[in-house]
């Protein structure tokens, strides 16, 4: 169904200076895509080929070396516009802080009322699966779970468009699955517009109404891809053809600009 | 960053270091603190005297058996430390609290015991040393993986063939580290024990210098046991660095 | 409190015995070591009497001056450093050396620039313990995690925000690591230079005991200022072993 454009990017580019004698890198581009609104969108490519320069483009985070991004028919030019939640694929918890007061965070700085921050965090943390570890210190949970924290940091402040970073690459296959049908979940009851980056092919095929395949460097979408499940799925859809299908296809892809990236690792592996 | 252009830079730092010195020349005047110049001559006349000789012997006399005296106790306690659980986990909190107090306290009473000769110096330089090689040996010991041990008996070397080509490999670097340390700190003690009561050693001589006004003598002195300690520590740090890559 | 610990203070309280009985049985004579009861006792006396307590306001003054210097002025320079790469490569050398060389040595050239004040006293008090700040103050900015950062931007947060919310927090065990080495190196600096050389304090009062031949008072002083120095270091010692472990807990 054709939905309204949430965020843009228009001939998107990135070039990282080069350091020292060495020529610039380039990471991005050129990248179009829109993102609509309310739609689960997955970007899968090799390492290295820019998957987390684009998100940290489109977050804005980083500035495009060319090209414009927009969000929500607003310019992003070089800080995070306010409706734009990131989890990042580092464990990005607080050990200073307690798991609620972890969540708190971003509300507690805005001026947000005490009792409207209480209602926000615990509804986060009891969405989250955190209730009972709301006292506890991040250093006491497993990786898993402080994932989960950082999500539940960035729900509590309502975000339009919720940008993932490969969140779930430090853990094991089957704790990736069982989140991958929280974060769908997330995506059903927020309603937000959901950007995830991951490397696993099966993953993106599993969670995205659409895939962008991402050449290897530098980055550039080859082909994206409409998945067509239903609204209320989860991960019990990789029973079905259609998800062979589309995880084939997007090996297809991707197959050769994963050569080319372990190609791009040995030459700068020797320098 | 290239390498010239580091090196530049570590020289400009080293100008700053001269000009300042020349400037606070300037504001407490010569009798106080004599300018870098003046001082560079001074040294090379004093170096050849008698008088330096004689401190300079003196000190490093009382250095060498103080070393020798730290490096040995602090390992045998560090192995002993290492190797014993319980000991190691009911001695390590006091050897640390230990290391953390002003042993100057006790001076007086190693020379009730020791005298004012030679011997107070070597004990009060060897107390100071002793820590942080035992700290640092038992941390050495403690760290090395329980698969070293299995390995070792999997292969069934016999104990002493285990201790020189498993554990002492494995050990060195950090154990190093210890020897490092304890060399400054030792120096540290076996001066500070000549400042306070001594005729004889280049901490007294400065200590003399203070109370018959010669500035220039003092800091002198000063400069030659900087850039013997810097030297000293330069080179060790390197081995320290040689003994690190190998592992 | 654990076994670990009970045998730590039965092994301590041992060797407290042994030296007592080695005193009164005559084994250590009474002019070298007095029994550990007696020192006690003097120090019980000197302190009722008060006539050590202008010295001890005098001596720890000092000290509480340097390591407070040490700490903001350490931690202020760290911060800065840390921001110009450049000039921390610079100085890298310089600090690797530092607690390398006898800095003390220079005590007596500035006994001869500032005359018998405390200046002096505080001035060497600093120079010892200030470096120890800076490097760990460089350390701690060092082990901020980049994504924190990231973070920060994502929560719209200014600089010092950033600075006080996120990268002071996750500094902070190293800082106080700093702290505790500062505190640690204050104490043995002014309590050596009051030893060496000063017109006052509890330092210079042992000296004056030792070479008045006056064991009672020397070993009720030394006493009063190893308990002293122990207990404060002590503290540190715990707060920082319950700092790191709250932190890294699990972590890898």
């Amino acid at each position: 169904m054709p939905r309204d454009v949430h965020a843009q990017l228009s001939a998107v580019t990135r070039v990282y200076p080069g350091a020292g004698n060495q020529p610039p890198v380039e990471a991005l581009g050129p990248v179009d895509l829109e993102l609509g609104k309310g739609e689960f969108f997955a970007v899968v490519g090799p390492s290295g080929c820019g998957k987390s320069t684009f998100l940290d483009v489109l977050a804005g985070l980083q500035t495009p070396s060319s090209g414009t991004v927009t969000f929500e028919g607003k310019p992003v030019r070089g800080e995070v516009p306010e409706g734009i939640g990131v989890v990042f694929q580092e464990d990005a918890s607080f050990p200073w802080l307690t798991v609620w007061d972890n969540a708190a965070f971003g509300l507690r700085r805005n001026g947000v009322r005490e009792a409207e921050v209480e209602r926000r965090v615990d509804d986060a943390l009891a969405f989250m699966g955190l209730k009972d570890f709301a006292r506890a210190y991040p250093a006491q949970l497993s990786g898993g779970m402080r994932q989960r924290v950082c999500i539940a940091r960035t729900l509590v402040l309502q975000p339009r468009l919720i940008l993932l970073d490969e969140p779930f690459g430090a853990l094991d296959a089957q704790t990736r699955l069982l989140m991958g049908d929280e974060v769908l979940r997330l995506w059903r009851n927020t309603g937000a517009t959901v950007l995830l980056i991951t490397h696993a092919l099966d993953e993106a095929a599993m969670l995205a109404d659409r895939v962008g395949a991402m050449s290897a460097r530098p980055g550039r979408f080859i082909e994206i891809i409409e998945t067509g499940w239903p609204n209320q799925r989860d991960s019990s859809i990789v029973s079905q053809a259609a998800f062979g299908e589309i995880t084939g296809r997007l090996w297809e892809l991707l197959r050769g600009e994963s050569m080319k990236a372990l190609g791009h690792q040995a030459i700068s592996a020797a320098r | 960053m290239t390498a010239s252009r580091r090196i530049t830079d570590t020289l400009i730092v080293f100008a700053v270091m001269l000009a300042t010195w020349q400037i606070l020349h300037q504001i407490a005047g010569a009798t106080a603190l004599p300018a870098p110049l003046p001082t560079m001559k001074y040294l090379v006349h004093m170096l050849p005297t008698a008088r330096f000789a004689e401190n300079a012997l003196a000190t490093l006399e009382a250095f060498t058996l103080a070393l020798a005296l730290a490096y040995a106790i602090g390992l045998a306690i560090g192995v002993w430390m290492g190797a014993h659980r319980l000991s190691g986990a009911v001695g390590e909190p006091i050897l640390v609290v230990v290391y953390s107090l002003p042993k100057i306290t006790l001076y007086p009473v190693v020379l009730l015991i020791f005298g004012l000769g030679i011997s107070g110096k070597v004990v009060f330089g060897a107390m100071h040393g002793i820590l942080p090689v035992a700290l640092l040996t038992m941390g050495a010991i403690r760290a090395i993986p329980p698969v070293y041990l299995r390995s070792a008996q999997s292969l069934q070397l016999s104990p002493l063939q285990t201790v020189m080509t498993v554990l002492l490999p494995a050990a060195l670097p950090e154990v190093f580290t210890g020897l490092r340390i304890g060399f400054t700190v030792t120096l540290l003690g076996v001066l500070l024990g000549e400042m306070f009561a001594s005729k004889l050693g280049l901490g007294s001589m400065i200590m003399a210098d203070m109370s018959l006004a010669q500035s220039e003598d003092m800091v002198t002195v000063a400069i030659v046991l900087f850039a013997f300690a810097s030297i000293a520590n330069a080179v060790l740090l390197w081995i320290e660095g040689k003994l690190y890559r190998k592992t | 409190m654990t076994r670990v610990g009970l045998i730590r203070i039965a092994v301590i309280a041992a060797a407290v015995g042994a030296l007592e009985l080695a005193c009164r049985l005559g084994f250590i004579r009474h002019q070298v070591i007095i029994p550990p009861s007696e020192m006690a006792e003097a120090l019980y006396g000197l302190l009722a009497a008060g006539t050590i307590n202008a010295d001890i306001v005098r001596t720890l003054g000092v000290i509480g001056i340097v390591i407070v210097v040490s700490i903001v002025l350490g931690f202020a320079v760290g911060l800065v450093i840390h921001a110009l790469p450049r000039v921390r490569q610079a100085l890298d050398p310089f600090f690797a050396t530092y607690y390398a060389v006898p800095i003390f040595i220079f005590y007596p050239v500035l006994i001869a620039i500032f005359g018998l004040s405390p200046m002096p006293i505080v001035l060497i008090g600093v120079a010892t313990a200030v470096v120890a700040m800076i490097i760990a103050t460089l350390n701690g900015l060092d082990r901020v995690p980049r994504v924190l950062t990231k973070v920060a931007r994502v929560h719209r947060l200014g600089a010092f925000a950033t600075a006080v919310r996120l990268q002071l927090p996750a500094a902070a065990p190293y800082l106080f690591t700093g702290v505790k080495l500062s505190v640690s190196y204050g104490f043995i600096a002014v309590i050596a230079a009051e030893f060496i050389l000063s017109p006052a304090g509890l330092g210079r009062d042992i000296s004056d005991a030792y070479t008045d031949f006056n064991n009672r008072r020397m070993y009720a002083l030394i006493l009063f200022l190893l308990l002293i120095a122990t207990v404060v270091n002590s503290v540190l010692h715990v707060l920082d072993v319950r700092f790191a472990a709250r932190r890294t807990g699990g972590r890898a």
